[in-house]
């Protein structure tokens, strides 16, 4: 039994690494996090995060000029930040081979947009191989280094959420990797130097590269004919195929695996083969669109939603008018939204903003949880970094808006795009403020380091960032740090940088609870002191709750933070141990 | 050989489901056959809900678990298992650990955790076992144990030997943390 079940990412880290290989780059997203991760267990491959998606992708294209062989992983809204080298990374072509790994996320399982990648390569004019389930993922991966030396171009890798986080049988067990020796550096301008002269050269060579590579995806076995019925052909491709084979198992398939440049002949010669031909993809109508334009009559977006994932029951519902009865579910459950943990340092400054009633210039990261109820504290989130921007935006068309806006970041979303913007707050003259949530990991992801942790992704250490030090030099004068948890220095702190008439940066530093695991003993009420109300409820704490008017802690839950005892206005909090000061009530009890 | 079995493992962000999971696809695997499953990562773990779909048989498409096709769910909190229920086969069976975690909009007043979820799906279903396994042993003095005490209940009402499952877990769980996983899953096996 030769065989290991690996996830879809697990399988993308295995293929490159078979491939040879040498640097990995990645900024983490989910669903693209484990890739990176998994190919950093292998040590003959030289891995790190980079401080964002763009970094990553030049970091690749370095190592390839090199050459060496490099992967850059991202996810879908990762390649909006690398879109810029790219681009022309097209026109440069590589010297080791280059993949750019992304992860669409159809269904926004954990994104802010559910964009279709697949436009990418189009654009780029580069190839583009989906796979469509852990096996292929590594195969394909591994093969898009070969084909990206063999036509001298960026090759793009398109997982999605199903792929990259289904787990699937891939065979054989143990990794096999070829040895790729680094080429020698050579200077070659014309090829490397994208200035207008040399890059009207290069130009041309990527319309024809595209020709030929089209050619290819004509007769690239990872195209295929599935023969079945002479009744309906359908094209698709990704997770979108597993879909079909299993809801319309007697069809004629084209499986595109290399599914940019589009294979047309192909495409015809299936159109020609059946009587009536659909293309069932998720997302955007990118094949049909193509087909339509080549005037082959086809059947897609107008039976199946360009939002969300697709399904088999979607397949069978449109196709085949086929609808199973299932077991109703009362519609009215309670939903079970994601929250911020119990003891969690992002909690005391939303309750301290809504306290003051600021509004919030919001961003991207475990933070984002202040915009649902109780806290309510965001006001908007667009993409990583846009807070301090937006922010002083606000202030720009309204004057008066720093009086009672901040903009709040996380640091790794800081480092990620978040200083370009302070920038231009100090060279605006903005009165802005941002607050930074330093709790010294990328926590949404899964934690991984950064620049200021202080820690690689191999768990060396490094000198993190001094972020006050970088704060300053960037022209703010006025950076205060502060412990979240000591809410009323906090609240004071926020009020005066947000009346002073000049740039500031708060930094609310408190390591993340599930890294610092700085847990205590389950604090305790008092039911004769508490008078129910709700203030802690307010703090959107999972421990807590109101149970008979009184508030309750659930020692199961409870983490012993103290931002609840802090808000109690009656003492009625305490910590096991730590009795509260007894009330005359209690007293005479 | 089986033709196809599909599972749904539902809970909570942090409860454990993941790893349930994959014991399943090494069972799978042991028993020679196709398997798939489709894992929450990302922002649910955190407290959300989350759902594990897992697919085994002779030849596996999908990931994902059509809707009225399980023919299992094992749920790990009551609420989760009711909210999954649509996926369940009019004969499967669902496997309910009776355990209460209320979600932050009932922590916080703004609706009700039913009274009825019980109930619910003791009527909607086939076969409904319903368990407190927070009070059995040994999930009552180690709570990391409740994924496998529940893998222990749905190993017996599935077609495969005791002894892959047990190898199963051996190949999944830590050595330092396979002797009380072992006593978890046999209680749950055993269970009357
Ligand atoms: C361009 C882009 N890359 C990656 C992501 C995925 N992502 C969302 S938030 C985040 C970082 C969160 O870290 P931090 O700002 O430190 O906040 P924390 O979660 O620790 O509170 C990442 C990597 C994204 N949404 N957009």
């Amino acid at each position: 039994m030769d065989k290991t079940v690996l996830s879809g990412n697990e399988a993308i880290a295995r293929g490159a690494y078979e491939a040879g290989v040498a640097v990995g780059t990645a900024y983490p997203g989910t669903p693209s996090t484990e890739i990176l991760e998994n190919l950093a267990r292998y040590p003959e491959v030289d891995c790190n995060w980079s401080a964002n998606e763009k970094v990553a992708l030049e970091v690749a294209i370095g190592a390839s000029i090199e050459g060496a062989r490099a992967v850059a992983c991202m996810k879908h809204v990762g390649v909006n930040v690398a879109a810029d080298p790219l681009l022309t990374l097209s026109y440069t072509g590589v010297r080791g081979g280059v993949v750019l790994v992304c992860a669409d996320d159809p269904g926004m399982h954990s994104s802010q947009n559910e964009q279709d990648n697949r436009h990418y390569a189009r654009m780029a004019k580069i190839p583009l191989l989906e796979p469509s389930d852990s096996q292929e993922a590594r195969d394909f991966t591994a093969y898009a280094f070969e084909l990206s030396e063999r036509y001298d171009t960026p090759v793009m890798v398109r997982s999605t959420t199903r792929i990259s986080h289904s787990r699937g049988i891939v065979s054989p067990a143990a990794p096999q990797r070829i040895t790729v020796p680094k080429k020698d550096y050579q200077k070659d301008a014309p090829k490397f130097v994208m200035l207008p002269g040399y890059a009207r050269m290069r130009h041309p060579l990527v319309e024809e590269r595209i020709e030929r590579l089209t050619e290819e995806a004509e007769n690239n076995p990872l195209n295929r004919l599935e023969k079945g019925s002479s009744k309906l052909g359908v094209l698709c491709s990704g997770v979108a195929y597993q879909y079909v084979k299993e809801a319309l198992p007697e069809a004629t398939i084209l499986k595109l695996g290399l599914s940019h440049p589009f294979p047309l002949k192909l495409a015809k010669e299936l159109s020609d083969s059946v009587e009536e031909l659909l293309v069932v993809e998720e997302l955007d109508p990118f094949f049909e669109e193509q087909l339509r334009a080549a005037g082959i009559k086809v059947k897609g977006k107008e039976l199946f939603p360009a939002t969300g994932e697709l399904s088999v029951e979607i397949i069978r519902e449109k196709v085949l008018n086929e609808k199973r009865e299932t077991i109703a579910v009362p519609g009215d459950l309670p939903p079970r939204p994601p929250v911020m943990c119990p003891g969690c340092s992002h909690r005391a400054v939303f309750y301290t903003l809504k306290r003051l009633k600021l509004e919030v210039m919001g961003d991207i990261g475990c933070y984002t949880l202040g915009a649902l109820a109780p806290l309510e504290r965001i006001d908007s989130c667009i993409c990583m970094g846009a807070s301090v921007g937006t922010a002083l935006g606000r202030e720009k068309a309204n004057a008066g808006a720093a009086s009672h806006t901040v903009a709040v970041i996380g640091d790794s979303t800081f480092y990620h795009s978040g200083i370009t913007p302070l920038l231009d707050i100090v060279y605006s003259k903005s009165a802005a403020t941002v607050i930074i949530l330093d709790n010294r990991t990328t926590a949404m992801t899964g934690h991984q380091d950064h620049p200021g942790t202080g820690t690689t992704l191999q768990g060396e250490e490094i000198t993190p960032v001094d972020l006050e030090a970088l704060c300053r030099a960037v022209g703010v004068k006025r950076v205060t740090t502060v412990n979240p948890f000591e809410m009323k220095k906090l609240q004071e702190i926020i009020k005066e940088e947000v009346a002073a008439e000049e740039a500031s940066v708060v930094i609310a530093r408190r390591p993340c609870i599930l890294l610092s695991r700085d847990i205590h003993p389950p604090l305790e009420v008092d039911a004769d002191k508490c008078n129910g109300c709700e203030n802690c409820i307010q703090l959107g704490c999972p421990a807590l709750s109101l149970v008979n008017d009184k508030a309750r802690i659930d020692s199961a839950v409870c983490n012993g933070c103290d931002l609840c005892l802090q808000v109690c206005r009656r003492d009625a909090i305490y910590r096991p141990g730590e009795q509260t000061s007894p009330t005359e009530e209690g007293d005479k009890k | 050989m089986i033709n196809k079995v599909d599972l749904l493992v539902a809970g909570v962000g942090g409860q454990g489901t993941i790893l349930a999971g994959r014991i399943l696809s090494q069972v799978a695997l042991l028993q020679e056959l196709e398997v798939k499953m489709a894992e929450t990562h990302g922002m649910a773990q955190r407290g959300g809900s989350v759902i594990t779909h897992v697919r085994m048989g002779k030849k596996v498409n999908s990931p994902l678990v059509p809707l009225g096709d399980a023919d299992f769910i094992l749920a790990f909190e009551r609420l989760e298992g009711l909210r999954w229920l649509s996926f369940l086969s009019p004969r499967g069976t669902v496997i309910v650990n009776t355990q209460v975690l209320h979600p932050l909009p009932v922590l916080t007043g703004k609706v009700e955790y039913p009274g009825y979820v019980l109930e619910e799906i003791k009527d909607k279903t086939a076969t409904s076992i319903q368990v407190d396994a927070l009070n059995r042993d040994p999930v009552s003095r180690n709570s990391r144990t409740l994924n496998v005490f529940l893998m222990g209940i749905l190993a017996r009402q599935m077609p495969f030997p005791r002894e892959t499952w047990e190898n199963a877990l051996e190949l999944v769980i830590p050595p330092r943390l396979l002797e009380i996983n072992r006593e978890a899953f046999t209680a749950g096996y055993c269970l009357e």
